[in-house]
């Protein structure tokens, strides 16, 4: 399993990643959450102008095994959709930090940053849930 | 049974699949490998063009030994088993009284007096307790699940891989015929033209002690010519393309083989099997639900336990019934799925709804395997 996990990036424990700039954050999943879903089939995401709610269901991704929630790391509002990713859901199992981020929200509680997982962290905890 | 606090089984090959960095599940008590780091879509094409290896030693074996042999196996599955000679396999299903499906299987007649069912892992206690009640007494019932591995080796390239590796010809096999004197790689095995995946290929029984040298050879021999490990998870790709049941899914102690569409299993001539009674009256009176073969119109995957509907929510149509499996088909690139609709709604061509998580997506019956392989 691949240890891929940019040191500029910030990681919940539902396994999503978040790069913040300003007040504005790009949103996508792991390494280890593409991994654990496989080869990934569709992916649903909102629109431009919904709000997102911390931890709140915002889209789906298919596998061929399965069907799986993305949860919003962050509140926003999207302000942005990576929508090519509809037509090439592989490109989420080949650079999800990359080609396979999802959404771009502008944050409503930019303090909620504070809460997530910095690299050194988030590794601990997938070791700690891999024991 | 399975009790949720038994640890889980592992089959011979577990090492093997470990050192191949396989994804392993708990899947119905057993320790197996969903995938390999290539990924189910990977494992699914390699079989469809090549050759797929697959440890399915989780199955059960269960052999019926004795004068009464014939007699006893009839009695219990809807297939004619009288028409059966040595070397060859059918299959078929074994109903309750009720005529609902205890499991489905395959028979292998050895000989007159010896036969091996192969029942699906998670039913082996189950069968074997079934079986032992109602024709322990005609024949010896022997449980060889645990001593006995098997290695399904499947695709269009099956036979010429297979063929370097043993003096058998290959060639008098036809599909569901099967050898008991052949060797392997040097191994004693049981050869078999049978498989689960819509391909030509062979299901390999040998004993477990041998299972990891088998297992060896046989995926050099894959490997070789373009072929790879598989796991469950292009397994069930595999066989839902081609339209195949799955116990647990499709068929289960409540479905009968007339709503399964499996009434070709069912020979009425065949004696007096468990269950013949109640699948005479449904063959007269008719089902009321049937399992349907479905391709997605809409943006969207249909999973088992789904619903399915008449019309979208605007209409005034109700629930016509529940998804039991489904999956994007990888060779034919469709959103495909199995289901048990109402059966005044089940003809091909007919247009219904899946509630996906919430949203609802068109959908369109289809007769038939979503694949069939080429013929020569």
């Amino acid at each position: 399993m691949s240890s891929n996990y940019p040191n500029d990036l910030l990681y919940t424990e539902d396994h999503e990643w978040a790069r913040v700039e300003g007040k504005v954050a790009t949103v996508g999943i792991t390494q280890f959450a593409v991994d654990q879903l496989g080869d990934v089939t569709q992916v649903d995401l909102p629109k431009e102008g919904e709000m997102l709610k911390l931890h709140e269901v915002f889209g789906s991704v298919e596998s061929v095994k399965a069907v799986s929630d993305l949860f919003a790391p962050l509140s926003g509002r999207v302000v942005k959709v990576n929508t090519p990713l509809a037509d090439s859901p592989e490109s989420l199992n080949e650079e999800p930090y990359d080609d396979g981020w999802m959404v771009q929200i502008e944050l409503a509680n930019p303090d909620e940053v504070k809460k997530l997982m910095d690299v050194t962290a988030y590794q601990a905890f997938l070791k700690e849930q891999a024991d | 049974m399975i009790t949720g606090t038994a640890e889980p089984r592992r089959t011979p090959l577990y090492e093997a699949h470990k050192q191949l960095d396989a994804k392993i599940i708990d899947f119905g008590g057993w320790l197996m490998p969903v995938n390999y780091p290539p990924g189910i879509i990977d494992e699914h094409n390699a079989t469809r063009n090549a050759v797929g290896v697959f440890d399915v030693s989780h199955m059960g074996e269960i052999h019926f030994r004795g004068p009464r042999a014939t007699a006893a196996v009839q009695h219990l599955v809807t297939n004619d088993v009288s028409k059966l000679a040595d070397g060859h396999a059918l299959y078929a299903v074994a109903c309750r009284t009720s005529g609902g499906i205890v499991d489905d299987l395959i028979v292998y007649r050895v000989a007159a007096d010896h036969y091996m069912l192969v029942v699906n892992a998670s039913n082996i206690d189950k069968d074997f307790q079934w079986f032992s009640q109602h024709v322990g007494s005609w024949c010896e019932l022997d449980d060889a699940s645990d001593e006995t591995a098997l290695i399904s080796f499947q695709g269009p390239k099956a036979a010429a891989a297979l063929q370097p590796l043993t003096s058998f010809d290959l060639t008098a096999l036809k599909s569901f015929d099967f050898t008991t004197t052949a060797q392997v790689a040097g191994l004693p095995v049981w050869i078999a033209r049978t498989g689960y995946t819509g391909e030509d290929g062979f299901e390999i029984f040998c004993r477990n002690t041998d299972a990891r040298a088998l297992w060896d050879a046989l995926l050099a021999a894959a490997r070789e010519i373009g072929g790879m490990p598989v796991g469950l998870g292009a397994r069930d790709t595999l066989r839902l393309e081609s339209r195949l049941s799955l116990y647990g899914n499709e068929l289960t102690d409540d479905t009968t083989p007339f709503e399964a569409g499996l009434a070709w299993v069912v020979k009425f001539d065949a004696g007096n099997f468990i269950g013949k009674d109640a699948l005479l009256h449904q063959h007269t009176g008719g089902v009321r639900r049937k399992l349907v073969g479905f391709v997605m119109l809409g943006r969207g995957v249909a999973r088992h336990g789904y619903t399915i509907h008449q019309t979208d929510p605007a209409g005034v149509g109700g629930r016509l019934g529940s998804v039991t499996s489904g999956t994007l088909g990888p060779t034919i690139q469709k959103n495909i799925g199995l289901g048990y609709v109402a059966a005044e709604c089940s003809a091909p061509g007919t247009r219904i709804y899946i509630d996906c998580r919430g949203k609802w997506v068109e959908a369109e019956i289809v007769k038939g395997p979503f694949y069939r392989r080429p013929r020569p």
